[in-house]
């Protein structure tokens, strides 16, 4: 067995003791004593206490329905709801609070732009003479409702591929963003490869042939600094139970003149000006795109989760956990038989890292580290088509967050020693 | 240790050492997909009227999903097909017995070791994934012949 590193040499940690306290279920202890090691949080995160306390009281004092009520469950319940965007707003920097609609996940968000789109007049309609540029790493829910609106519409899906060390293969970014491409739609962060994409590129080309540019920052706004404005995207989405948020609600950024240009997609309740049995106006956005009664109480649970995460700070988070995936790489690379699927090293890496162990499925990996109490992601991550690229069947994927300690990434190693005793 | 009541010598030998593995000669052929992981099976039966004379398969996956595959080929090859279908609903109601069940070991021999994995609910598709299989491609063999009893 390897020497673990002392912890002091890791520069840049949080400190985890005081930040573990705030989160119940990392008390955790399983399988006849042993501590949770909770290494899925590419999945989803845990919850604080502050979280937690903010939906009690939420539905302990204040619940209403949001919006034109006029007694006073109603306005608190409005205030908190539109309180959240506000903050959403400033954590993204939003030039405005307007620009910010929420949905239910980050699924819901790119398919919202995919049906704006398929249904939007010139010049933003994507049509059969339209073509939908992605890449070989997006995350499912970057892939099918392209793929849907292309099957609809008759556009061409294109997508860059990728390189043998898990990047995207920018080669033939002059033939696959053409005059005739109108979205061109990728994740800021891989889920499974860990990787963090060159924006800038793939913007200023999308950019010079007029082309909409999405951005999926699901792994990106739980970890580091997300400024919309400075990314120059005309949508991010991203969702908020991988930021210490409630599931059940996801974001939807789009820039202004876009969003009163683009049709809504759902109809119902909240989106509207004027109702006739005939025909229906619109309200402005964002409500424009909420139809119905919102997620009222999970968008005030995430205005809480970014109020905690503001109050630990987004550079201190992004800097704790490039530590700590410098040092997970480092010892994972130290385990015979282990492969890396995606960036050997942290740089432009995130805290997402997938692997192989041998022939040993990922299925079993997961399991023996299960009874370690050491929970980790096996499969392929909803991401297939980077397990095809890279000829496997699934990966294991550890992934980590502000509460994750080099001792924690010490126990998977010794974890996965022990996996490959068990099955040797 | 409870890991050992799933991962049992008999299914980590089997995993090992897989029976009957690899694509021959079959009357119908199924391909099935467990899409929560990945697994996979191609998966051929011959029957020779009710006789059940060759199950091959090609399969990647868990030790479980591979192990159990094994088994079939084991429990199934020379039985009747209304004899192996007996082994295949047994093996099913065992594994979702939730844990409680033992499986008789008269007619699950060797499958009886995956009681264990029934605990797991994860897990259980990965044991049923070649049974599912087998299933499938029995019933199309099935529909091809003109007329056979079991």
């Amino acid at each position: 067995m390897t020497h673990a590193h002392e912890p002091s040499v890791l520069s840049g940690l949080l400190d985890t003791d005081a930040i573990r306290k705030d989160f119940p279920v990392l008390q955790r202890v399983l399988h006849d004593g042993k501590p949770l090691v909770y290494l899925d949080n590419a999945a989803t995160s845990q919850k604080p206490r502050q979280v937690l306390e903010a939906l009690t009281a939420y539905y302990e004092r204040h619940n209403a329905n949001v919006h034109r009520g006029v007694h006073v469950l109603a306005e608190e319940a409005t205030a908190l709801y539109e309180g959240a965007r506000d903050k959403v707003a400033a954590f993204v920097n939003a030039p405005s609070r307007n620009e910010v609609i929420f949905t239910k996940n980050a699924s819901e968000s790119l398919n919202l732009v995919a049906n704006m789109l398929g249904w939007a007049d010139e010049p933003y309609r994507v049509d059969a003479d339209s073509e939908i540029v992605i890449t070989e790493m997006e995350h499912h829910s970057n892939i099918v409702p392209w793929q849907l609106l292309s099957q609809r519409t008759g556009a061409k899906l294109k997508w860059f591929g990728l390189t043998d060390e898990g990047r995207l293969d920018l080669s033939n970014i002059d033939e696959l963003i053409t005059e005739k491409t109108k979205v061109v739609s990728f994740t800021l962060v891989s889920n499974l490869l860990g990787t963090i994409n060159p924006v800038e590129t793939i913007v200023r080309k999308a950019q010079s042939v007029g082309a909409l540019v999405v951005i999926d920052a699901s792994q990106a706004a739980p970890h580091m600094v997300l400024d919309v404005q400075a990314l120059e995207a005309d949508f991010v989405a991203f969702t908020g139970h991988k930021m210490l948020a409630p599931t059940g609600i996801g974001v939807l950024w789009g820039r202004q003149e876009l969003l009163e240009d683009l049709p809504p997609f759902l109809g119902g309740g909240e989106m509207i000006e004027t109702v006739t049995m005939g025909s229906s106006t619109y309200a402005p956005a964002p409500h424009k795109f909420e139809a119905g009664t919102p997620p009222i109480a999970q968008a005030v649970g995430l205005g809480a989760a970014i109020d905690y995460l503001q109050g630990v700070g987004m550079e201190k988070i992004a800097a704790h956990e490039h530590a700590i995936t410098a040092y997970a790489v480092e010892r994972l690379l130290e385990v015979p038989d282990l492969r890396i699927i995606g960036p050997r090293t942290a740089v432009d890496r995130g805290a997402a890292i997938s692997f192989t162990l041998g022939d040993i499925h990922p299925h079993d990996v997961g399991q023996v580290l299960d009874e370690q109490g050491i929970a980790v992601r096996v499969g392929h991550h909803c991401a297939r088509p980077v397990c095809l690229r890279y000829g496997i069947p699934a990966t294991t994927r550890a992934s980590f967050y502000l509460y994750s300690t080099p001792g924690e990434v010490d126990a998977l190693i010794d974890g996965l020693h022990h996996v490959r005793n068990f099955f040797g | 240790m409870k890991l050992d009541s799933m991962y049992q010598d008999i299914i980590l030998d089997h995993y090992r050492n897989p029976h009957g593995k690899g694509l021959r000669e079959g009357d119908a052929e199924v391909h099935h997909v467990n899409p929560t992981c990945g697994d996979e099976i191609t998966l051929r039966v011959k029957l020779d009227g009710s006789k059940v004379t060759d199950v091959s398969y090609e399969s990647q996956g868990c030790s479980i999903s591979q192990a159990s595959a094994s088994v079939l080929n084991d429990l199934v090859v020379g039985k009747t097909v209304g004899e192996a279908q007996a082994v295949q609903e047994a093996f099913l109601e065992l594994m979702q017995s939730k844990g409680q069940g033992e499986g008789d070991e008269e007619v699950l021999e060797d499958a009886v070791a995956f009681a264990g994995v029934s605990k797991y609910p994860a897990r259980v598709k990965c044991a049923l994934l070649s049974w599912m299989a087998w299933k499938d491609a029995t019933a199309k063999a099935l529909a091809q012949q003109p007329a056979v009893n079991d």
